[in-house]
Formats: structure tokens, C-alpha cells, sequence
């Protein structure tokens, strides 16, 4: 129980999916399941008291991304530290697939050929990170991998690269991945404290 | 006129997911760019899309795209007198 409670202390993470939300091993919101992602995020946008219009315009991967951060952000990523001092690691296994079908309407047709260029700025998985990145000025590293299956491994040892190197000292680590109506996001904060106490197997205990 | 701004606001709305905002928080002579709606340049491509697909109005002229989208008075006239459809 100790142990727990040592870990708990250092990784925060959050998870959504189901249309739930789950901020380090405590439920802050669950909704009815046949609820859309449209109008979960919404519910969830007035949570956390977000006012940022700028997140209506995004597409459902990137809404996802920045209110998974969010969470995590406002809980626990101390206002003193500097904004070019955290890097990003995401991934996940859709890309930006859902967002690039919704593009590829707008240019089936020869004869109602209206490429959308609102649509068009979000076929790629990365604008996710480069939301949040603008949202909190961070500038930092970044970097998104596609994998068929959450590589916590991966993730880690990269993020324990960039700080061993120094290169910044917080990494928003994670995935977050949205196909249709069925999402799913899974962020932690990897800092110095961590490593060597939070194993990979326990991380993939805590995405399952 | 008063139904093509009525129109506009609801298109605006729509196809620029201004999800936070009604057609009563949009008035006429509302900048839609910057300190008014707040619109951007991906608003702005967005806008000359739907000019085209909506009313068969092809704005290439740059000078022209900033009077015609500044306010939905000036773009309600300005569809008025140009479009095709």
C-alpha cells in the first residue's frame, strides 16, 4: 500500500476513454456510454473550465490530446517551470485517419471538388502535439510514432534520453488515438523522479 | 438581405465550428477578423470555399477578400450583387 502510495506521489497520469475519465486511479466523470465524442468533449470542455474558442475548431484528435493534458497540466506541471523545458512523446495506431477521411469527402467528387482547408490542417497526427504546444507556448522536442500497440517501452526510453541528455528535464508522455467513435487517451508526466521507480510493466498495468 | 445574413451567420457558425457562439452573438457590423470573431487565415480559405461552392463566387483578388470579409454586412452585399447561384 505504501508502494502504491510512493508511486502515486511520483506519476500523474490520465486516461479517457468509454467516455470516462480517470486522473491518477480517481474517476473525475463518467457519462453515459452512447454518448458521442462530439458532445462528451463538450461536457468535458466545461469541466475544466477551458475557455479557449480556439478548441471548437479542432478535430476530434486534437480535442482529445489537449483535454487529456489539460487534466494533467493543471494538476501537476508547476506554473514555475519554463515552457522550453517539457517535450512531448505521443503515439497511437489511427494517425490522423479519422480527420483524413472527412478531408478525402471534400475531394471525392470531381464535379464538388472543395478541398477544406480547416479539414486539410489536421491530416496529420502531430497537429495534436502542436495544439497543446501553442495552448501552453511550450517549446520544447516533439515527436508522434504510429504503432499498432501502446510501446511503453519506446516511449520511456526515449523520454529518459532527452532527460539523461538534459535537453529538458518534463516529457508529456502517451497516446491517444481516435477511429470513428471509439477513442482512447493515456498521458503521463515523466520527469527525473521517476525513473528507475515506475517500471513499464506498471505503466501498461495502468493503460489497459 | 436579412435572411442571407441570417444565412451567413448560420453557415459561419457551422463550417467554421464556432460551436460557442448563437447567430444573436454575431451582429452586422462585427469585425470577423481579429478583436471581432476572432476568424484566422485557415477561417479566411475556409470562407473563400464556401463563397465558391455555395454562390458560384470565385474572390481571387486578395485587396477585394479583405473588404468583402470584413464585416457580414459587407459580405451579404457583396454576395448579393455577385453570385451565381
Amino acid at each position: 500500500m505504501q508502494e502504491l502510495k510512493k508511486k502515486q506521489n511520483i506519476f500523474h497520469y490520465c486516461k479517457i476513454e468509454k467516455n470516462s475519465v480517470l486522473l491518477n486511479d480517481k474517476l473525475i466523470i463518467s457519462e453515459d456510454k452512447s454518448i458521442l465524442f462530439s458532445e462528451f468533449s463538450k461536457i468535458l470542455y466545461q469541466q475544466i473550465k477551458l475557455n479557449y474558442p480556439k478548441f471548437f475548431k479542432m478535430d476530434d484528435l486534437s480535442k482529445l490530446a489537449l483535454i487529456t493534458s489539460e487534466y494533467l497540466l493543471t494538476n501537476y506541471f508547476k506554473k514555475t517551470k519554463k515552457p522550453n523545458d517539457i517535450s512531448i512523446i505521443l503515439s497511437n495506431k489511427s494517425s490522423s485517419l479519422n480527420t483524413d477521411k472527412e478531408f478525402q469527402k471534400t475531394i471525392d467528387n470531381k464535379d464538388n471538388y472543395f478541398p477544406s482547408p480547416s479539414l486539410f490542417v489536421y491530416t496529420l497526427p502531430n497537429i495534436s502535439i502542436g495544439e497543446i504546444c501553442i495552448r501552453h507556448k511550450f517549446t520544447g522536442g516533439n515527436i508522434f510514432f504510429i504503432s499498432e500497440n501502446f510501446n511503453s517501452k519506446l516511449i520511456n526510453e526515449y523520454a529518459s534520453s532527452i532527460i539523461k541528455n538534459r535537453k529538458n528535464s518534463i516529457v508529456l508522455c502517451g497516446w491517444v488515438d481516435f477511429n470513428k467513435d471509439d477513442f482512447k487517451a493515456f498521458m503521463y508526466i515523466a520527469s527525473v523522479n521517476y525513473f528507475n521507480k515506475i517500471t513499464t510493466n506498471y505503466i501498461d498495468q495502468l493503460f489497459k | 438581405m436579412k435572411e442571407l445574413k441570417e444565412e451567413l451567420k448560420n453557415k459561419i457558425i457551422e463550417e467554421l465550428n464556432l460551436g460557442h457562439l448563437s447567430v444573436q452573438d454575431i451582429s452586422d457590423s462585427d469585425p470577423l477578423f481579429k478583436e471581432g470573431l476572432g476568424l484566422d487565415s485557415i477561417d479566411a480559405l475556409e470562407l473563400i470555399v464556401m463563397l465558391d461552392k455555395d454562390y458560384g463566387i470565385k474572390l481571387n483578388d486578395p485587396t477585394k477578400a479583405r473588404k468583402v470579409f470584413e464585416s457580414i454586412e459587407n459580405l451579404a452585399s457583396y454576395i448579393n450583387k455577385n453570385r451565381l447561384r
